[in-house]
């Protein structure tokens, strides 16, 4: 542990290297320590620990060669600590010898890539494990895995800061209290383990992509850490058809992230954006890899969102966009998980391959449906199908219908905007 | 090594049937069985109807006895297993193999252990 690294005047205030060096290892830290500690809070009071030591003392002592070696084992040795000082804890003599072992072990495999992520999948699989809540499920996944702080979490989710701090605490006493074990799910359970992880990564993505503008700055961090999940996720999980789908589909839309508002925060609809805003570098990457998935012979549903996706973003012009094979695939997709969103992206597909009439005969089941009555989108595509089909004050009852119900300022202002375009004005 | 208390909640209505109930004890005492081998300490007990139910409390120094359970549910507590498991997950499998859960649920709840003094 001596002066490895050495010290660059041009890296900075060693205080924030050693923040930025942190929130880089932390995750596959944690992973590791977890896993030798047996205690989700105990594993990360201990990193904190470790985090203090490296402020005070990497300055002095260069940064090391290894970085998440040290770290490790700095952690490692203040949760033996801090283990010592616990009375109450029930297995507490064993966890001690256990890490007395670990610590005194000759060879070190601190840090040896294929350990770091076997443990890096645990602490996945263990976050979004289905006792827990889904709230609670999202908001661990974020603060073990990916590089929010509780307060960056909170904001991101629009609840306050020690809400989201109780939140995350209940979950890990839950891990502890119930017996959540650590480890990647037995195979009779993995492939619904392994969904209700790639819901969560989604999920997370979905409330990035979602934000309104003036929230992007905080939110738009989430669509960032959704995708480096799902790396995380792809390498750790390179066969599984699904998890490579889910990358793409991310991938895909985060690539048209800058077009969807303008320079005023007003939204714009997929057949007016500008596509040279369009990062062409994620759409080649995320079209690599849902061939590669397609590939497997596994189909599924994240993989025909993506593929939906695809044939948008690979239309010379939206004029040219393959609406027929769009509403084929979302037949697909309906098959596989009938949900009332689902056909009424089928039913607005089909409007644009069959004309206004076919795509209305479609929508009318669903209007009826309370599942998604009050859905926003529901009635703006109504409204858009009516307008197409030359019923002028039908779609003007539909607009209203849908300003009522969205609650999203930009979204809002694009209705009003289409509903006195109705009237002319 | 954790232990777990086996909840078991039977729909108050849409059970199985007088000619069917030979069939369902056939397959709780299967049910049983499997559980006992996981863990010979196994404790349980069916309940009888809740019907048969009488719930106390004393509210102002006054003991107050009513027929029936402590709250009127659509699932009612139908018996309970207290199992020695490694972990949730386990338990979590016992659970979902309970006759009870396609017509009803099993909660798992987990039971105290004080740490050795």
């Amino acid at each position: 542990m001596g002066p490895g690294g050495g010290w660059r005047s041009q890296d900075g205030d060693p205080a924030a290297v050693a923040e930025r060096v942190f929130r880089e290892e932390r995750g596959g830290v944690l992973a590791v320590l977890i896993r030798q500690v047996g205690d989700f809070q105990l594993a990360e009071d201990a990193v904190q620990d470790a985090f203090a030591a490296a402020v005070a003392t990497w300055p002095r002592d260069g940064v090391p060669t290894n970085p998440a070696a040290w770290i490790t084992t700095a952690a490692r040795r203040r949760a033996i600590d801090r283990l010592r000082r616990t009375r109450s804890l029930a297995d507490r003599t064993d966890r001690l010898a256990e890490l007395a072992r670990l610590d005194s072990q000759e060879h070190a495999v601190e840090g040896e890539q294929s350990a770091v992520e076997d443990d890096r999948l645990r602490l996945i699989f263990t976050c979004c494990h289905p006792a827990l809540g889904l709230p609670a499920r999202t908001a661990l996944t974020l603060r073990m895995l990916g590089g929010l702080t509780t307060g960056e979490i909170a904001r991101a989710f629009l609840v306050s800061e020690s809400t989201m701090g109780q939140r995350i605490s209940r979950a890990k006493a839950k891990i502890a209290g119930a017996g959540i074990p650590y480890r990647v799910p037995t195979d009779d359970v993995l492939p619904d383990r392994l969904r209700g992880v790639l819901a969560v990564v989604y999920l997370i993505f979905n409330e990035g992509y979602a934000a309104a503008a003036g929230e992007r700055l905080v939110r738009g961090e989430l669509c960032s850490e959704a995708i480096r999940l799902g790396r995380l996720l792809a390498r750790l999980m390179p066969d599984d058809a699904e998890v490579l789908g889910l990358l793409a589909l991310m991938l895909l839309h985060d690539a048209r992230r800058d077009a969807r508002v303008d320079d005023v925060g007003r939204y714009v609809a997929l057949d007016t954006q500008d596509r040279t805003r369009w990062d062409q570098g994620r759409i080649r990457e995320g079209l690599r890899l849902l061939e590669q998935a397609l590939r497997r012979r596994r189909p599924g549903s994240y993989q025909l969102q993506a593929a939906i996706t695809a044939l948008h973003v690979e239309a010379a012009s939206p004029e040219q966009t393959d609406w027929q094979e769009i509403a084929a695939l979302y037949g697909r997709l309906a098959e596989l998980e009938g949900s009332p969103v689902v056909e009424l992206n089928r039913a607005v597909a089909v409007g644009f391959a069959a004309g206004p009439r076919a795509g209305l005969e479609l929508l009318g089941p669903l209007l009826a449906d309370p599942r998604i009555a009050g859905y926003q989108p529901l009635h703006a595509a109504h409204a858009e199908l009516l307008r197409r089909a030359g019923d002028s004050a039908a779609a003007g009852e539909a607009y209203r219908r849908a300003i009522e119900l969205s609650g999203n300022a930009v979204e809002r202002a694009e209705l009003e905007q289409r509903l006195s375009a109705l009237r002319g004005g | 090594m954790p232990k777990y208390m086996l909840l078991i909640y039977g729909a108050a209505e849409g059970g199985p049937s007088a000619e069917e109930m030979p069939a369902e004890h056939q397959k709780w005492n299967e049910y049983t069985a499997s559980l006992r081998a996981a863990d010979p300490g196994l404790v349980g007990d069916q309940l009888r109807d809740v019907d048969e139910a009488t719930t106390v409390r004393v509210i102002d120094g006054e003991t107050q006895i009513t027929d029936g359970p402590f709250a009127v549910t659509k699932e009612l507590l139908a018996g309970y297993y207290i199992i020695d498991c490694p972990d949730l997950d386990v338990a979590l499998g016992h659970a979902a193999r309970a006759p009870i859960v396609t017509h009803g649920s099993v909660e798992v709840r987990p039971v105290f252990v004080y740490p050795a003094a």
